[in-house]
């Protein structure tokens, strides 16, 4: 094998292992921009992952799995909002619960599927599929278009979440509410509606992350399948400026990183496997520092953002 | 329409009421759950007590239980009276823990009394530098410290493990990943049965409440947490009062670690941690920040591990159960912190609000 063919290789599962940060990162960008900050990412993907793995097992359906998860999630999202919009609790304490009980919930339903596989008729809709034209690119042709369909759905998510947020009424309302809750209250948006629906459908979008790690990436069950995940997801939201289109770079060099402990672990780098592990997290350190201490307008995170808006309290 | 009024300042009585309820609906809400696994809640529940207190072996388990616990949050109350989210307790914990063994391994003959003072003074440094690298960042160029404490667990983590697979290796061990265990010396001493860490704890208990409530440097952290404005304008020293408090928190994480890997494991792993980081935090959060309420908190939560551990045998219910009742409970309480806050008032014309202000 080439070098240049283990790069290739080695991109191509990048963007494998960037996919879950992918949907996780869109989900919470989408929940920021509403002005809340949801630290239950790791929760809400658990449960997704969860759901989806269990309902794989019993109705060999792929999409009813994804469907689950992805309903698991926006559940776990549904307890946060219900708190934190309509009860006005603490955000970070309310995030820091929904992660614990996540975790809590999917050790709990996932204890029986100890060691089971996703049946071989749901991993065959996960198979990669080589994209007509496209997929025969050299080089970017097998790193892009060579994937299986949920790698193409974290694309087409991106895209989409970039044209809604920047490109439709509906974006420049949710960027209002999270930018400025009372302006927007003002201008007869629906906060509340607004805050609801969007934290329930970036807790959808975590759901369908943490499916992916347990039906796609790995795809067997094991406890706690995304390994603080959530967390670098929450971490890529400021990396990514609150940019769906940036997340799409942040989630794949991400997932470069995660793997690449494993890949060079059998090329004899006197390094050990536990320091090239740290990585991720300690990369995601360095970013958030970089980030803080070149602090822009442009990249500066929604105004509003884990400012509770109290209409009686203007 | 329903409109939300704030509420007059309630009652100490009113309000403890209020999160007592909160608990009890969480436990009802568990117990649906229990029933719809076709298991009978009272006895799953009476299984959870018999397993926290059935026996003298069982409470004393408990007491070890609400030791790191509370010496945990104790810790984590610290922080998060400054509105510092530290949840990287895990992280320091084990830090701690490594700094202790460090001295366990190095001069296992030292006497006992000056070799685990060493490893207790050691642990307290270890776990609060790691705190301080997120609170100086912090404290620098407000980084945002929720996510670096956590990612910090992780590379404590690995850490750990780098030594328990690589250099602390016990070779003795016949190739198992196993860190030597500690001489005799480095063990912590019995009182009543029970490690002498519960002590500390009460002791701790007192101190940090003393530290927090009538100090300077206490009074410096609660008006910080509530406006980092006021601080200045106070002259209060912002940056050194983060590093400060975050030392604290971290440095009694990092005990919390000493004690686990001393008293209980008798040497280093991954294991002694065991999630009190993360359970602390709750505890913290469910006992307003208030050290003596910490304290009454840790037991309950400690019987709540103790007796989830005990119905996993007796019931087959998973371990996990006891987070996810964690995780309930808590939902519950800061729900009903809205009730604390405010009150519904039902408008009958559309100038109900008017009639609301005469009838005052």
């Amino acid at each position: 094998m080439t070098t240049t063919m283990a790069i290739v290789f080695f991109l191509q599962a990048a963007l494998v292992s960037g996919t879950p940060l992918l949907f996780a990162t869109l989900g919470e960008i989408i929940t920021e921009r509403a002005g809340n900050l949801n630290l239950g990412v790791e929760g809400m993907m658990l449960m997704g992952a969860v759901s989806g793995f269990a309902v794989s097992l019993f109705t060999q359906n792929a999409w009813y799995a994804l469907f689950a998860a992805m309903l698991a999630g926006a559940a776990g999202a549904l307890i946060y909002a219900v708190l934190t919009v309509s009860l006005r609790a603490n955000q970070v304490v309310t995030g820091l619960t929904l992660t614990i009980f996540g975790t809590g919930l999917s050790g709990f339903l996932g204890q029986r599927m100890m060691g089971e596989v996703v049946p071989e008729a749901v991993k065959l809709v996960f198979k990669p599929v080589s994209l007509p034209v496209l997929g025969d690119i050299p080089y970017l042709g097998p790193i892009f278009f060579q994937q299986d369909p949920l790698v193409y759905l974290g694309y087409v998510t991106a895209i989409v979440a970039g044209l809604y947020l920047y490109r439709t009424r509906l974006g420049l309302n949710l960027r209002a509410v999270g930018e400025n809750a009372a302006a927007a209250d003002a201008a007869s948006i629906n906060v509340s509606l607004y805050k609801y629906v969007h934290i329930l459908l970036g807790g959808a979008l975590c759901g369908l992350g943490g499916a992916y790690l347990s039906l796609v990436y790995i795809p067997a069950w094991q406890e706690n399948v995304t390994a603080g995940r959530g967390w670098i997801a929450v971490a890529l939201v400021i990396f990514a400026t609150w940019n769906p289109y940036r997340a799409l770079v942040g989630s794949y060099l991400f997932g470069g990183l995660d793997i690449i402990g494993f890949r060079i672990q059998g090329t004899g780098f006197p390094v050990s496997q536990y320091m090239i592990d740290m990585l991720p997290y300690l990369v995601t350190i360095l970013i958030l520092v970089v980030v803080s201490f070149r602090k822009s307008k442009e990249n500066a995170p929604p105004k509003g953002l884990g400012i509770p808006y109290f209409r009686e309290e203007r | 329409m329903l409109r939300i009024v704030k509420k007059a300042e309630m009652t100490k009585t009113k309000q403890i009421g209020i999160r007592i309820l909160a608990v009890i609906l969480a436990l009802l809400t568990a117990a649906l759950l229990i029933f719809a696994m076709d298991l009978n809640p009272l006895a799953v529940y009476g299984g959870m007590l018999k397993g926290a207190f059935g026996s003298a072996y069982r409470i004393r388990e408990v007491v070890i239980e609400a030791t790191s616990l509370t010496i945990a949050s104790l810790g984590i109350a610290i922080a998060f009276r400054m509105q510092f989210w530290n949840i990287g307790g895990e992280g320091q914990i084990l830090m701690g823990a490594f700094a202790a063994t460090y001295f366990a391994l190095h001069f296992p003959d030292l006497p006992a009394f000056f070799l685990l003072s060493t490893m207790i003074i050691a642990a307290m440094i270890g776990g609060g530098l790691w705190a301080m690298i997120p609170a100086f960042f912090k404290a620098q160029w407000k980084t945002n410290e929720t996510i670096i404490t956590l990612m910090m667990n992780y590379i404590a983590l690995k850490w750990v493990m780098y030594l328990q697979f690589g250099p602390w290796k016990d070779p003795t061990a016949l190739g198992f990943p196993k860190i030597p265990n500690f001489t005799a010396n480095a063990i912590l001493p019995k009182v009543f049965g029970v490690h002498i860490g519960w002590i500390f704890a009460l002791i701790l208990v007192f101190l940090v409440a003393v530290f927090l409530n009538h100090s300077k440097k206490g009074y410096e952290i609660a008006v910080l947490g509530e406006s980092e404005q006021t601080a200045l304008y106070a002259g209060i020293n912002v940056k050194r009062t983060i590093i400060t408090a975050v030392f604290w928190s971290g440095a009694l994480c990092g005990l919390v670690g000493m004690i686990q890997a001393s008293a209980l494991n008798n040497t280093l792993s991954i294991e002694v941690s065991e999630g009190i980081g993360f359970t602390a935090i709750i505890t913290t959060w469910l006992a307003a920040l208030k050290p003596v309420v910490i304290l009454l908190v840790s037991v309950l939560f400690a019987a709540l591990v103790q007796g989830a551990s005990y119905i996993q045998t007796a019931f087959g219910i998973p371990q996990a159960a006891a987070e996810l009742l964690q995780g309930m409970i808590l939902f519950f309480v800061l729900g009903s912190e809205f009730f604390i806050r405010y009150r519904f008032v039902l408008d009958r014309a559309p100038l109900g609000g008017l009639e609301e202000e005469m009838n005052k």
